[in-house]
């Protein structure tokens, strides 16, 4: 499964006909334990780039932003009463959003490679 | 930024660290803020706060000086006893929250909050001239921790060898030793479980902190515990934390702390305490929670039921023990009963809470 990386850290990967997309591990392991994830609404149509959901951990609010440009097709709702799945399991049961977008949105995120080498920037 | 003598420890065992009042300090280990959490609730726990200022006050004047500045009963404090206390402006207004040991009949430590450290060394400095005592920032030369959770005060009988748990009252001060390390131990803390803090020499210090972990991990589980679960267990038993629920333009009523002016005695600050009560508060702080899911932070605001602004979150968290998203804000009294529903706007959107019925946590020790 090809797994492609915005610089704010979300994560997408093409599933069916729809993406799934999540917090990377990288940055659930920087914001520390997480108490709740404010979701997006099904239905909603959500533009690459701009806020769309908040993670909060225990010292603070950070803000989520749509990897892909499209609409909202569903969401996570285990993460209602279990936000530290995104800790346990960010890419995995941890997941955020599926997100009905096209492909060009998809492939102007980083690949895999490209994200580790911009994160060797981020811990200064 | 400051650092203290633990620091490379912190750094080692994985710490992430924050600058807090220019200290370069834990705010959680490898294990993440909410087990240290849990862990100090069912087992223990132990922080560095050498951050925290510590003053020796000294002499014939100490308790008189000590008595006048300090708003509660420092006369009452038997020497071998501490206790808490404020420093207010003649205006009322809560210069800094402390706590007092009074280790000998003339001779006291104040230990202050890290960020109102500076600001009450020149306070008490500018009152000092008319006593006969000295003042002295002692800060710099041992380090604070405090060692706490509900199996503390059991292993500490075992390792020092010596009856504790019946004979020690809350808030006496002990010297105990543990590997040939004498330190002083006040049995209080800032948690709301039982335990102590400990003033230890510098260059006994990491000896000592090492030397409670692993001794502890023989009897018991114990963690090193940051800054993060802190606040979170102190929010639970309704302790404030200064810079949140107190500044200097709230008062000790306002904060629920009227215990803790001793309006018997004279102290700095009486009469406006006293005009205050006499002529009713217009704020009074209160524990919320959410009834609907969201983190209240520090700044949002706090609606009446019909949608008009009646207050501000001072402190907000998930609290761990209880289970809940909570948060304390000052309101004025007609919405101060538990039970009382209000709403809480988290970012613009407006979630349900009510009023708790304080504290979140009862400590066992009360």
């Amino acid at each position: 499964m090809e797994i492609r990386y915005a610089k704010t850290h979300e994560w997408a990967a093409k599933e069916g006909d729809l993406y799934i997309c999540g917090l990377s591990d990288y940055a659930q392991e920087k914001v520390g334990d997480i108490v709740f994830v404010e979701l997006p609404e099904t239905g909603a149509a959500v533009e690459q780039g701009a806020p769309f959901g908040v993670i909060e951990s225990v010292k603070a609010a950070n803000d989520l932003y749509s990897p892909l440009s499209g609409e909202v097709a569903a969401v996570n709702e285990a993460l209602e009463d279990e936000p530290e799945l995104v800790n346990s399991s960010p890419l995995k049961d941890g997941w955020i959003c599926k997100i009905k977008s096209d492909d060009a949105s998809f492939s102007a995120l980083m690949s895999e490679d490209e994200y580790k080498e911009y994160l060797k920037g981020q811990d200064d | 930024m400051l650092k203290t003598v633990l620091n490379s420890f912190h750094r080692e065992a994985g710490a992430r660290m924050v600058e807090y009042a220019g200290w370069d300090m834990p705010l959680f280990y490898a294990l993440g803020a909410t087990e240290e959490h849990k862990i100090v609730r069912r087992s223990a726990g132990l922080f560095d706060v050498s951050h925290m200022g510590r003053f020796r006050i000294q002499g014939e004047g100490s308790t008189d000086f000590l008595d006048y500045l300090i708003s509660s009963n420092v006369q009452a404090l038997l020497p071998g006893q501490s206790g808490y206390g404020l420093l207010l402006k003649e205006n009322g207004g809560i210069i800094d929250d402390v706590f007092l040991y009074r280790l000998e009949e003339k001779d006291y430590i104040l230990v202050v909050n890290a960020s109102n450290l500076k600001k009450d060394w020149d306070w008490l400095n500018q009152h000092a001239s008319s006593y006969d005592m000295t003042l002295k920032d002692e800060s710099p030369e041992t380090s604070l921790f405090a060692l706490q959770g509900p199996r503390v005060i059991p292993v500490l009988e075992t390792l020092c060898s010596c009856s504790l748990q019946k004979e020690w009252d809350r808030f006496g001060i002990r010297t105990l030793e543990i590997d040939g390390i004498p330190f002083t131990a006040g049995r209080t803390g800032y948690t709301g479980e039982d335990g102590v803090e400990i003033f230890v020499e510098n260059g006994q210090a990491e000896a000592l902190w090492k030397g409670i972990l692993d001794h502890f991990a023989g009897h018991c589980e114990i963690s090193p515990c940051g800054l993060a679960c802190r606040d979170s267990l102190r929010f639970e038993p309704g302790f404030p934390l200064y810079g949140h629920e107190l500044n200097e333009e709230i008062l000790p009523p306002e904060a629920l702390l009227k215990w803790a002016c001793d309006l018997n005695g004279n102290f700095m600050g009486k009469e406006a305490v006293e005009a205050l009560l006499e002529k009713g508060l217009d704020k009074k702080l209160i524990t919320l929670s959410l009834t609907e899911k969201g983190v209240p932070r520090e700044g949002y605001e706090v609606l009446s039921e019909e949608g008009e602004v009646i207050g501000t979150v001072v402190s907000g968290l998930y609290a761990p023990t209880v289970d809940k998203y909570c948060a304390n804000a000052f309101v004025p009294p007609a919405y101060a009963k538990s039970g009382t529903p209000l709403q809480v706007s988290l970012r613009g959107r407006v979630k349900k809470a009510v009023v708790e019925k304080r504290p979140l946590y009862r400590p066992v020790y009360r």
